[in-house]
């Protein structure tokens, strides 16, 4: 009994159990959900799919997850994705003889830079000027759409140069999505910075007391400007994997309610939203398992526009359980039955 | 001088004048520029395009004023648009009946939302959130396609022109509109209600030890936005005579933009109803301005209303310090 108390206590426990009853759903109701093919040395099949589409997420929950941890929110970041698309995409070109303006890699490394700027934009406003982050942020998500058009002169760019589909989809000869490799190569390096720096320390005595953080001789203002830049960052990578998917520059629709996926992640994997404590694993499998929801959900036949519906009372589910009264109610139903079994 | 200076920072109502001075000098260089803007219609369909959004921007000043938000209006419009739609197309439940059903499930929404914040101490922004994913996936459950209003009443308010002057008229949402502004000015400024709203936004720990009734004030300002939502769908379904899941995408960010020009403190307990108006008015200015200059593009309103709202609430923050210095060096 206590054994089976502390799994359920554990803070891995709601986002793995929901996992776990998504992917048993689907053996269920479509038996060829875990069979995977290979074909020219790739694999296929419905969970590299997910996988694929959720690398992207992952890579913004990470950003998100450092962002939350100090008590903020980064509503901009798809917006920002909007923007990364439209300076890859315009620095390639549209050439229709698939030839490039400018190197790919400088064309990508350009646009994560730009995204760059964006995060401190964000964290200029918040760390330096003291404006609630969700108000900060929301200047750059009215303007990010705006600025993604101006740059693709309002069109979509759609690139023809080849390689440029890569990311997004496989190298040829590779077994698996280039996604999945960044989005392993990120949260490799977010797991090594944070085995090798006291910087996931420092973030999260910020979001449990900024004063008492400061009082204690941390950079508060440092931490908090960079973990904004680090979110843009994430938004950037994650805006050349979503334009590589769609093979160009969509300033209208990209990345578009992303940012609500990524907080949703992030909530699930077991981080409170006023900050503090986070879990990068956590938000991992929160965002695997907000990807997972939403192929299953379209596997059974409900529209992309009614989705939001069950995604909502998903939210909602999750919060209620996460919050101290709930927690305190069921406590209280759990003495009652302790009481009357004596 | 310095007197003067520091008393004019320290007005409750600087914001206010630095958006009324804004709209006026926006609304000259308009009258300068193009002739349009001389017509007095021209200033009357300032009020019709943005009619909804007034409404909208009362809402979310209730909800603001208490330190909370409200992400959902968008979505609220775009379910009291389609449910009014479908109600006249499908049954034969007379439009004023309709009209009450909506504002009814309006203010059901707003209610549930309040509870839950205030119940188990969710977070608003998560809530309204789940609020806004449910009201526009459950408009798309109701129809993916648009269903036309082509209810006689409907028809009628929507084309109905009401003159104030010669040449110069207004819609009914328009009158809808201003009424529920001074509706809500009188309640914020002298019931019981809205004195609580105040002091609950000013902090709502002190409130709760003067003895004020904190969770039924917070329960009941997501309800009254809840409620400010549907009206504003109900005004929008005039405008737009039709009901789509795509509607009024993206307004409560309008709204709260609006909201923050006009003079809105984003932490609570600051804000003064008719400077919001203005704050829809200055965004409605940049838009004709858009419309008139004939070849900026759509997107430029987008970033144009961004770095307003970028330069306003760097102004409230700098206010809000020299403020707190003022009445430092006065103790």
């Amino acid at each position: 009994m206590q054994k089976l108390k502390k799994i359920v206590s554990h803070h891995l426990f709601l986002p793995v159990f929901a996992l776990a009853f998504l992917l048993i759903f689907n053996a269920i109701m479509s038996p060829g959900f875990f069979t995977i093919q290979i074909q020219n040395g790739q694999l296929f099949g419905r969970v590299i799919d997910i996988l694929n589409r959720a690398s992207i997420l992952v890579v913004l929950a990470l950003g998100m997850t450092f962002v939350i941890a100090t008590g903020g929110t980064d509503i901009s970041q798809g917006s920002v994705i909007a923007i990364s698309g439209a300076v890859c995409c315009s620095l390639i070109g549209g050439a229709g003889d698939g030839t490039t303006q400018v190197p790919m890699l400088l064309a990508c490394v350009v646009a994560v830079l730009v995204c760059a700027v964006c995060g401190v934009w964000n964290g200029f406003l918040v760390s330096k000027l003291k404006i609630q982050p969700m108000v900060a942020t929301l200047i750059l998500l009215t303007a990010g759409r705006g600025i993604a058009m101006l740059i693709t002169k309002g069109q979509n760019i759609t690139v023809y140069y080849k390689p440029f589909t890569y990311i997004g989809n496989s190298i040829p000869g590779s077994p698996l999505p280039t996604t999945i490799y960044i989005a392993a190569a990120m949260v490799l390096l977010v797991v090594l910075i944070q085995k090798k720096t006291s910087v996931g320390l420092f973030v999260q005595s910020v979001g449990i007391n900024a004063e008492a953080a400061h009082r204690t001789g941390l950079n508060v203002t440092a931490i908090i400007f960079m973990v904004y830049v680090f979110s843009g960052i994430c938004a950037g990578i994650a805006g050349l994997m979503e334009a590589s998917m769609i093979v160009a520059a969509d300033p209208n629709n990209a990345g578009y309610n992303m940012e609500m996926d990524a907080i949703l992640s992030v909530a699930l994997g077991g981080t409170l939203l006023s900050g503090g404590k986070y879990y990068i694993g956590g938000s991992i499998i929160g965002a695997i398992t907000i990807q997972t929801l939403t192929t299953t959900l379209y596997a059974l036949g409900i529209s992309s526009e009614q989705l939001p519906v069950y995604k909502a009372l998903v939210v909602i589910l999750i919060c209620l359980i996460q919050s101290d009264k709930f927690k305190k109610m069921a406590a209280a139903h759990h003495a009652k039955k302790v009481v009357k079994q004596v | 001088m310095k007197n003067l200076k520091n008393k004019i920072i320290g007005s409750k109502h600087f914001s206010f004048g630095v958006t009324a001075v804004l709209f006026i000098a926006l609304y000259a260089v308009g009258m300068m520029n193009y002739r349009g803007f001389l017509k007095p219609q021209v200033f009357c369909n300032l009020f019709i395009d943005n009619a909804a959004l007034i409404i909208a921007t009362i809402g979310i000043t209730f909800v603001l004023l208490i330190g909370g938000i409200d992400i959902s209006i968008g979505s609220v419009v775009a379910l009291t648009c389609m449910t009014s739609a479908q109600l006249l197309a499908n049954t034969s439940i007379p439009a004023f009946a309709v009209i009450l059903i909506v504002l009814l499930i309006g203010v059901l929404f707003g209610l549930v939302q309040g509870w839950l914040i205030t119940e188990f101490d969710m977070q608003p922004f998560i809530v309204t959130l789940a609020g806004q994913f449910f009201a526009r996936g459950l408009t798309a459950i109701i129809s993916r396609d648009t269903i036309d209003i082509t209810n006689e009443t409907y028809t009628a308010i929507a084309s109905a022109r009401l003159y104030i002057m010669p040449k110069a008229f207004i819609s009914v949402g328009v009158v809808v509109a201003l009424v529920t502004l001074a509706a809500a000015t009188f309640v914020l400024k002298y019931t019981r209600f809205g004195r609580n709203i105040y002091a609950l936004g000013g902090s709502e720990n002190s409130a709760g030890l003067m003895g004020l009734p904190t969770k039924r004030t917070k329960i009941a300002t997501y309800t009254v936005a809840g409620f400010c939502s549907a009206l504003a769908g109900v005004v929008y379904s005039w405008i737009m005579l039709s009901g789509y899941p795509l509607h009024a995408i993206g307004m409560e960010m309008d709204a709260i933009a609006s909201s923050v020009i006009g003079g809105t403190l984003m932490s609570g307990g600051v804000a003064f109803l008719p400077g919001t108006l203005l704050g829809v008015l200055i965004q409605g200015i940049i838009q004709t301005f858009i419309t008139f200059q004939g070849t900026l593009s759509a997107w430029w309103t987008r970033i144009i209303i961004a770095l307003l709202l970028c330069v306003f609430i760097v102004m409230q923050t700098v206010i809000n310090r020299s403020r707190q210095r003022i009445n430092a060096s006065k103790t």
